[in-house]
């Protein structure tokens, strides 16, 4: 009996009436937990109740208190009649679990109704009395918190990632039991509602016990959906990341740590991957379509996959004189246009890679018919490679796998493919036992990255690695040091067909498609020379009885510091670095345990640039891939292109602003039944992917932009169509070349009108990639040229000659190094996807003057937020109304929904202008046949336009630098780094080096003129991370920063615009999509908030249609949590997110349903003024101190 | 948009966006079609180059906001605590005042009517006349019948409670009270001869009559309510007859008056010839009062009995100013003249009344 809870029904109040007679309610009140339920007395005619009941005490065991929701439900008592339901709540009790959370819930909450909505009004208080027992052999795991946060909490320190957490529960859908015929909606909608709390609250649950298993104490970026399978069940599933936070001690710290991560070059970046390179890759260049697919069928899978990875592949296709080798570049991560010669075979690539796709049908089909199961895949999709295969090692080449995504060329796959099935099947069955043995899941891995260590490290398997077995992360942006290097994109998808869950004790199925998805996700990134997948997320997609799944992430090469025991994937980072790293003396000496001197080499170069280098080994890359030195360190190499899933690095050196970049897509198929229909789609995917790549890449260079942050590519299946819908944030990252131009190329330059358009367009063109430059205020040039002592100036050019060739000649003579540049992109308009695709390309609309958009969570360029903040929703349906539509039309009008919707979003927050959109959240569906839904979640953002930083964040740093040298002395920062250093003895390393760099001489009071600069530059970019600006020029604003409170200007402009609400009684909440609120402070995490509402109406027509409904709705959804977090005692949420909208109407008889899920966590937020006027700081020190202090 | 139409379209902001101009668009009873036309001909929004198709949209998604706060506004004092829209408190105080602000040639062709169906029946009749949309009609009329029947049966100062439960401004409340004050009392304000009276004139009255001759007016307790003249007042003012029906005082009263006005006004030949009837006209008007009819008829006596025959002679405003004041000043040095403060009440209402209905 290890809690007591207890709840007290205080009053209600706007009541409906529910008795016409007398205008007035008789209104009593039933408290229900579990299987016991309480009643209050009725208070009879009243629309504002006082009930004040006593308090009601539950005994229950605190597995209960995590999977039940407490239910109260208001009555209109009825002498003669049956009492009628006023409407419902139901409050999670998981937030009062946690001694760190709430500790009452205390509040207003709707009365929700879901035929009528919202109903009044109900004053409740809750608390619980937990027993101590932690010691017993539990099933609850109260006390793990929960964040949907995809960082580290803001007022939390990550004293270790212990990794990837998943679990699933199913059960039958209550809207498909036979019940349902008898019941009434409002039953049957209430069984729904609450079989899936208590399927959730399960869920998370048990997701608490691996936590405390791994040893954790939270789950971050914690990601729950709900699958409505139908008729074949309900399925509810989460992901998360397991770590140790810490509560940071002093929550009064400086305001300016709002950005925590955002600072330093982290110490412990050391161990210097770039100078490994060699030692990671392995060399099997070749891409296998065909080895999945097969292995596939040999393990009994159904999949059909086209995976796909991006990152750059679009070269590929159409480059008339694109590199045969490029062709084949998988499209994973890295771009990797890696052959040399710019010039290549004149191939028609499309032609090859449709090809290469069809043998897939036939392997496909007969998985399907072997199991029952559909398996299709396009095998060419996927390029999945795996593991351990004791053959591998031999060769000694860590990582076999290659990744050819659409692998057009069949290149020399000779040993790969057959060796690569083979090597598919052992990995599988080695996977197996993992699961079994929890625990060995990376040990397969390990040995065969780390050949030399393999002994050792599979002794530690056992051991140290068991949650290692998906080595993946939720987690899109990370504490600084954590993420060294970024491979690119990798995602799959599956497609199967639904059936009868038979036994929801054993969701097997399911959990074996998802084990499926994730093994060939982790290989991709070992094709990718990597050992980790971060910014990881899943999601379905589901149209009758089939089902895509998808996942998607980004492979990375992560610090040890944060894994336990120094994990698997990271140990053999380290041992390769101490076996193959030699080379490095400076390294090599300082060990590998994060140690701080390994900073002073890491900090000569830019750290904004570190994680672009390659992870791979450039001789032996997995695809091909054009690489250059970084721009930013001239050390290391990068690729042209690079693609992610995650947030933008805070510490990362990006050129200009980013903006939103929409890949839509959209395409017939057939209506089919069954495995016919799966077979139909999956063999669409892959071109579909294809294509929005395809577009991705064309409208990224059109921005003259060379990398994507937060890639998330939606795939929605319906009855006749497909859609794919990519977004992501286009930025310019410093460290990367300039993209080239795009350029248009004719078949056979006929005649002279064909060649006039031709000319046109190129120059319709240019004309916007050079608008868009400056738009975006990208100039790279003056950069290059002021960057201090760059071995390489970097040739930018852009050219538009129908030749590159000559221009990538001279490009490599330049850089002396890697393979030719290729510039400028060329698309060829001989088919009419080509002509398409360049059309689209051209009609984006430009936002309008004082909006940008991301779908990151901070647009890089913008960092003087003011406070005024407005998150929304908005939701379209279409009707198609002309059935017949060609591919082409469809596109046209899916392309038009989407800018639309766009447009219409700037009108309405005009008035907020400047500001900036960010994570803008598309999601497509279709609901029905004809019927495409999209909704947008996003929040807007004002910004200061004074304030407004000068484009290129390291043309800055020079400059100011440079003013400051001249300008100043150097006695301020000695100053400065004692104050730091004797203040605050925890940090005072960190701050060190985030100040000053990692060299000895740093610390002295006399600094040598280099390293000083160099500190000024890490310093000053901290700063102004933190959004505030400085002018350059004076040290002096620099230092009364530190000392006193920062830019008290700053903060107060922020203040005025919502501070003025105080009247109202109600607690003003406010939501955002991002984990913090500009000008705030978060200083308490009161709870993860997760709810599902559903609502339906039998009469449309009077609730003002569908749009009334749904507007009421989901303005009743924000309602209720709002309420909800009010009661927690907080005053905002962040991460917000409304992860499903299922619309269904049937106008002929007046009826609606809709359900939303929506997610988020409640925090208490204080702004930064007042936390400057309460406490004095115990970290007079500075800013960047306790940032890091909270960050590391 | 051939190939496709929209079926649904929402946006919901967390903080609820209220375009002020859309609301007084929707206030003054437009359809969204004539909103997005008045919209697109407004030169407000030509920099944003929003089309039709934009601004047909954000006005439908307003109008929808409007009518799921419209039910709210009905009871203002829940906009404030009710959960469902997370409206900042100044834009909450827009909402309210623009929601019961009134056009006042509507409110004119209103006023002192009985707020009942009937009157709601010809609405229509009124929209024409006026020129206000019915829609906007019917809003009005609803809410001074809602503010009419809260604020009827209340104790304590009218404006005062019209301000407690609406939440308006001062001077709206204010303008409510008269509304309210001309409804219970059913004062006639629809002949003819009143029609150049606008609704500020009559408010204005209200507002003086509500000030000075109700039960709150005298009694600080509130206990009873400021709708309804004091009856005992009234009724005292048969007193004041003694004022025309003592020949002596009458004399001695018009010699006081012409005595101080000599050389003052330039109608004082007028004047002296009339001061008989107008002072009996005055005396009338209060003596009546203790008959219902008689006080609707309060403005009609007032324009008809006093108004008009100083207008015929060309009184000016000055002329006027001085008559009043000195006429009731000169009444308390009659020696026989006992009523000073019932004196002082009546025409203290009854001068800045006819000032302010004195114009053309």
């Amino acid at each position: 009996m290890p809690g007591k809870l207890k709840a007290k029904i205080v009053a209600g109040r706007h009541l409906p009436v529910m008795d016409r007679a007398s205008d007035l309610t008789d209104a009593f009140v039933e408290v229900k937990f579990g299987n016991t339920t309480f009643k209050t007395d009725v208070y009879p005619k009243s629309l504002n109740p006082q009930w004040n009941s006593e308090w009601f005490k539950f005994e229950v065991d605190d597995e209960d208190l995590q999977d039940e929701p407490l239910q109260i439900t208001v009555l209109d008592h009825d002498t003669y009649s049956a009492n009628d339901a006023i409407g419902k709540v139901y409050i999670d009790i998981d937030p009062l679990l946690s001694s760190e959370a709430a500790t009452v819930i205390s509040g207003w909450f709707p009365i929700y109704d879901t035929i009528h909505g919202i109903r009044g009004e109900i004053n409740v208080l809750v608390k619980v009395e937990l027993f101590n027992d932690l010691n017993r052999f539990r099933q609850s795991s109260c006390g793990v918190k929960f964040f949907c946060t995809t960082s580290i909490p803001r007022c939390y320190r990550a004293v270790m990632v212990h990794g990837f957490v998943e679990e699933l529960v199913v059960n039958e859908d209550p809207e498909y039991q036979w019940i349902d015929r008898i019941r009434t909606p409002r039953a049957s909608n209430e069984a729904r509602q609450r079989l899936i709390s208590l399927m959730s609250g399960e869920l998370q649950r048990k997701i608490g016990l691996k936590v405390l298993e791994m040893g954790g104490n939270a789950v971050v970026g914690y990601l729950q959906c709900f699958d409505l399978e139908g008729e074949s069940g309900l399925v509810v599933r989460a992901i998360g990341t397991a770590c140790t936070l810490d509560k940071l001690s002093n929550t009064y710290t400086p305001a300016t740590a709002i950005n925590p991560c955002n600072s330093s070059p982290s110490k412990d970046i050391k161990d210097s991957p770039q100078a490994v390179p060699s030692a990671l890759g392995c060399r099997s260049t070749h891409s296998s379509p065909v080895h999945s697919a097969s292995s596939r069928l040999s393990q009994g899978f159904s999949v059909s996959v086209p995976t796909l990875l991006f990152a750059g592949m679009k070269h590929r296709h159409r480059s008339s004189d694109g590199p045969r080798a490029r062709q084949c570049r998988a499209g994973f991560g890295e771009e990797a246009p890696g052959v040399p010669l710019s010039s290549g075979p004149p191939t028609p690539l499309r032609a090859q890679t449709f090809s290469s796709f069809s043998p897939s049908k036939s392997y496909s089909r007969q998985s399907s018919s072997s199991d029952t199961e559909l398996s299709l895949t396009p095998k060419t999709a996927r390029i999945c490679l795996s593991p351990s295969s004791p053959t591998l090692q031999s060769k000694s080449s860590p990582i076999p796998t290659t990744k050819a995504l659409r692998s057009t060329t069949p290149p020399p796959l000779h040993v790969s493919q057959s060796d690569t099935a083979m090597l598919r099947k052992s990995v599988s069955f080695s996977e197996d036992l993992l699961l079994a043995a929890s625990g060995m899941g990376s040990g397969g891995s390990a040995g065969k990255e780390a050949g030399p260590l393999k002994a050792l490290l599979r002794q530690q398997t056992q051991t140290a690695l068991e949650q290692r077995e998906f080595p993946f992360f939720t987690l899109t942006s990370f504490p600084p040091g954590f993420l060294l290097h970024v491979g690119g994109v990798v995602s799959a998808r599956s497609v199967k067909l639904l059936d009868r869950i038979h036994n929801p004790d054993e969701p097997e199925t399911r959990d074996a498609w998802w084990e499926e998805i994730r093994q060939e996700i982790k290989s991709h990134a070992k094709a990718l020379g990597c050992h980790a997948v971060v910014g990881y997320s899943e999601s379905t997609s589901i149209c009758e009885e089939v089902c895509i799944l998808s996942a998607s992430g980004t492979a990375a090469i992560l610090s040890s510091r944060f894994m336990q025991d120094s994990a698997l994937d990271t140990e053999h980072r380290l041992s390769r670095q101490q076996a193959s790293v030699f080379t490095s003396g400076a390294e090599k000496g300082e060990g590998d345990m994060g140690s701080t001197a390994s900073l002073g080499f890491e900090d000569l170069m830019s750290p904004g640039c570190a994680f672009c280098h390659i992870p791979y080994d450039e001789l032996n890359m997995p695809f091909p891939a054009q690489l250059t030195y970084c721009h930013c360190c001239r050390r290391y190499k990068v690729p042209d292109v690079l693609f992610t899933t995650i947030d933008l690095p805070t510490e990362a050196n990006v050129t200009g602003k980013g903006c939103l970049i929409q890949a839509r897509l959209c395409r017939t198929k057939k209506k089919a039944q069954g495995e016919g229909n799966a077979t139909a789609i999956s063999n669409l995917l892959p071109f579909l992917e294809y294509e929005l790549h395809t577009q991705l890449m064309n409208k990224l260079k059109l921005r003259s932009m060379n990398a994507l942050f937060g890639l998330r590519i939606q795939i929605s299946v319906g009855e006749n169509m497909l859609l794919g819908l990519a977004s992501a944030t286009g930025v310019y990252l410093t460290a990367l070349p300039s993209p080239g131009g795009i350029q248009i190329a004719g078949k056979t330059p006929s005649d002279i009108t064909y060649e006039q358009h031709i000319s046109n367009m190129q120059k319709k063109i240019n004309d916007t990639i050079a608008k868009n430059k400056e738009l975006y205020e990208i100039n790279p040039p003056d950069l290059v040229e002021e960057v201090i002592g760059s071995p390489i100036p970097e040739p930018r050019q852009r050219s538009r000659l129908f030749r590159s060739h000559s221009e990538s000649s001279d490009e490599v003579s330049e850089l002396d190094l890697s393979h030719g540049k290729k510039d400028a992109f060329v698309l060829e308009i001989d088919d009419t996807d080509a002509v398409e695709d360049i059309h689209s390309l051209l009609t984006d609309a430009p936002t309008p003057p004082g909006f940008y958009s991301c779908n990151t969570e901070i647009m890089p360029g913008i960092y003087n937020w003011t406070s005024a903040l407005q998150m929304f929703t908005s939701v379209r349906v279409f009707r198609l109304s002309n059935v017949n539509l060609t591919n082409q039309g469809l596109n046209k009008v899916f392309n038009d929904l989407c800018e639309n919707l766009l447009k219409s979003l700037y009108f309405k927050l005009r008035s907020m202008v400047p500001c900036c959109l960010c994570h803008v959240n598309f999601t497509v569906a279709v609901p029905e046949d004809e019927l495409i839904q999209v909704a947008v979640t996003a929040v807007a953002m004002s910004f200061d336009k004074d304030q407004t930083q000068e484009n290129g964040r390291q043309s800055i740093d020079k400059n100011l630098m440079k003013a400051i040298t001249e300008n100043e002395d150097q006695l301020q920062f000695p100053l400065e780094l004692s104050a730091e250093s004797s203040s605050n003895p925890l940090n005072s390393a960190k701050g060190l080096s985030e100040v000053s760099g990692p060299l000895p001489s740093a610390r002295a009071p006399s600094v040598d003129y280099s390293s000083f600069t160099d500190r000024c530059s890490s310093w000053i970019e901290q700063l102004r991370l933190k959004a505030h600006t400085i002018r350059c020029g004076s040290i002096k604003t620099m230092s009364s920063l530190e000392k006193a409170s920062p830019l008290p200007e700053g903060r107060s402009r922020s203040l005025r615009s919502n501070r003025s609400y105080a009247g109202s009684s109600v607690t003003v909440v406010k939501m955002t999509p991002l984990s913090f609120i500009p000008g705030t402070k978060i200083i308490k995490y009161l709870g993860i908030i997760n709810m599902f509402f559903i609502r339906e109406t039998t009469s449309l027509r009077e609730e003002g249609g569908v749009s009334g409904f749904l507007h009421s709705f989901i303005a009743e959804v924000f309602a209720m949590v709002r309420a909800h977090v009010a009661a927690l005692g907080g005053n905002a949420v962040v991460s917000y997110n409304m992860k499903e909208c299922v619309f269904m109407e049937n106008p002929n008889k007046n009826q609606a349903q809709c359900l939303i899920n929506v997610s988020g966590d409640a925090v208490i937020f204080v702004r930064e003024s007042e936390l400057e006027a309460t406490p004095p700081q115990p970290h007079s020190a500075s800013a960047q101190t306790s940032s890091s202090g909270e960050g590391t | 948009m051939r190939r496709m139409s929209m079926e649904l379209d929402v946006f919901v902001g967390n903080t609820t966006i209220i375009d002020e101009e859309v609301y007084q668009l929707w206030l003054d009873g437009h359809s969204v079609s004539d909103a997005v036309r008045m919209r697109l001909e407004s030169d407000a929004l030509s920099e944003c180059e929003a089309s039709g198709e934009v601004l047909h949209s954000d006005t439908m998604d307003q109008y929808r906001t409007f009518q799921m706060c419209e039910r709210l506004l009905h009871c203002p004092s829940k906009l404030a605590n009710q959960l469902l829209f997370q409206i900042p408190a100044h834009r909450q105080a827009m909402l309210i005042e623009r929601y019961y602000e009134f056009d006042h040639t509507f409110a004119r062709e209103v006023l002192g009517k009985k707020l009942s169906k009937g009157t709601k029946k010809d609405l229509d009749d009124i929209s024409l006349k006026t020129g206000v949309a019915l829609k906007s009609c019917r809003r009005q009329f609803d809410n001074f019948k809602r503010v009419f029947k809260v604020v009827e049966e209340l104790k304590g100062p009218l404006v005062e409670n019209v301000q407690h439960h609406f939440l308006l401004s001062d001077s709206l409340a204010r303008d409510y009270a008269a509304v309210v004050f001309f409804a219970n009392s059913r004062f006639e304000t629809g002949k003819r001869k009143l029609q150049y009276l606008s609704f500020q004139d009559f408010a204005f009255c209200a507002g003086q009559l509500i000030s000075y001759w109700t039960v709150g007016a005298v009694d600080n307790m509130m206990e009873d309510m400021d709708v309804d003249l004091e009856k005992e007042f009234l009724h005292d003012l048969k007193d004041l007859k003694v004022l025309v029906n003592d020949k002596d005082m009458l004399d001695q009263h018009k010699s006081l008056v012409c005595y101080q006005l000599k050389g003052k006004i330039k109608a004082f030949s007028e004047m002296e010839a009339n001061f008989k009837n107008l002072s009996r006209a005055l005396i009338n008007i209060a003596s009546k009062l203790t008959n219902t009819k008689d006080v609707r008829d309060l403005f009609i006596d007032l324009v008809e009995k006093f108004i008009e025959p100083c207008r015929s002679d060309k009184w000016t405003v000055g002329d006027l100013t001085l008559f009043l004041t000195h006429y009731t000043s000169t009444a308390h040095t009659l020696e026989m003249f006992r009523f000073q403060i019932l004196w002082e009440r009546y025409m203290g209402v009854i001068k800045s009344c006819i000032l302010k209905m004195y114009h053309d």
